[in-house]
């Protein structure tokens, strides 16, 4: 699968770095090797979802409980979640660290996913969702780091793209 | 039939020692007049996740108990979120669902349990193997009781009428309920984890 093994090993590696104690996931192709070093890691808690939009429960749940998280999904889970952003995470100011998966964008093949591309920056824009771009191994970290502390200081939601120049690599 | 506010009136005191989560409208609103507490949260919005904020509480403290005072047309709106419950099975959580048959607040609609659809039913499909549902007080104390002390996860389906408050708006700050529930869990993990430093000592 040409989902980087190494990549997703950096993102990992990074969330840990970052005090990271669960992670929700719901399954796509980009993040398949995330939720596996998710399952494989003993110190963390994995919640597999039915919707991503529950995953904003699950880390409001986790933030008052003192233990620091991350939601893994699609920019379509996104979508499916904007109620519990809005009428939770935004209203109660949980600090969400969101990590999604930018399907849709440039270079994508699959037709279904590019109406979806096309509206997730305009729609974190809207909500007033600051993000930044996960699209370079070495600055991985930082960026991560950089948007939990922020996430932390404002108690409000944060986003980063995971980008297909990350994520994917395409056959010789 | 039972009364919402009567099955909290009896199980109020046993609510001391654990972490509540409730949706918005009704339940919030009554579980406040019987007295707020610091352990108690009120999700005032996002209909469907409060079940879901008492997973990730159960999941991160395992030690405490986590009780959850859903309703019929917030679970309709996460019936998924039984699944998540059943996956992880949290034995330290208590979820009650306070079934009116309506969506009570914005002017008492039917929802789909007035029409046969049976929570009961759904929970124990997805997996949750403790579930009943109760028609009388006597039941109700009974059920919570024995979801407390039994060390597995319960959901209740508690039939009750469709009455409520005149109002839903408290005088609670939404924020200052998150903060001193926060700050309460703060000092609950605290103790706990100076406990278990004696122990070892």
């Amino acid at each position: 699968m040409p989902v980087s093994l190494a990549n997703s090993g950096v993102v990992y590696g990074a969330l840990k770095k970052c005090g990271i104690g669960l992670v929700s996931a719901l399954p796509e192709t980009w993040l398949v090797h995330l939720i596996r070093m998710a399952e494989d890691d003993p110190k963390m808690i994995l919640v597999r979802l039915a919707k991503e939009e529950e995953g904003v429960g699950i880390s409001a749940g986790a933030h008052f409980a003192g233990v620091k998280s991350a939601m893994l999904m699609q920019n379509h889970g996104f979508l499916a979640s904007v109620n519990g952003i809005v009428s939770l995470a935004q209203l109660y100011r949980i600090p969400l660290l969101m990590l999604i998966s930018y399907r849709g964008h440039f270079g994508e093949r699959d037709p279904w996913q590019t109406q979806g591309g096309g509206v997730t920056e305009p729609l974190l824009r809207a909500l007033g969702i600051p993000y930044s771009f996960l699209d370079d191994p070495a600055k991985v970290e930082k960026r991560i780091a950089e948007a939990q502390t922020w996430a932390y200081a404002s108690l409000h939601p944060a986003a980063l793209l995971l980008t297909r120049e990350l994520m994917w690599e395409e056959p010789a | 039939m039972m009364q919402r506010l009567e099955c909290l009136g009896a199980i109020y005191n046993r609510l001391e020692d654990c972490l509540v989560v409730t949706i918005m409208g009704a339940v919030a609103c009554e579980l406040q007049s019987l007295g707020h507490k610091p352990n108690f949260f009120y999700l005032q919005h996002a209909m469907g996740l409060g079940s879901s904020t008492g997973l990730g509480l159960a999941l991160c403290l395992p030690e405490q108990k986590v009780v959850v005072f859903d309703g019929d047309g917030s679970i309709l709106m996460n019936l998924g979120g039984y699944t998540t419950l059943a996956r992880y099975r949290p034995k330290n959580l208590v979820h009650i669902v306070f079934d009116n048959e309506s969506l009570l607040s914005v002017g008492g609609f039917p929802t789909a349990t007035s029409t046969g659809s049976d929570l009961e039913g759904v929970a124990r499909a997805s997996g949750i193997a403790r579930t009943k549902t109760v028609h009388s007080m006597e039941e109700f104390k009974r059920v919570f009781d024995d979801a407390l002390k039994t060390n597995d996860l319960t959901s209740i389906v508690a039939k009750v009428d469709a009455v409520g408050p005149k109002g839903y708006v408290t005088e609670l700050a939404l924020l200052e309920n998150r903060f001193q529930f926060k700050r309460h869990i703060e000092r609950l993990t605290a103790e706990t984890r100076r406990q278990g430093e004696s122990k070892l000592s």
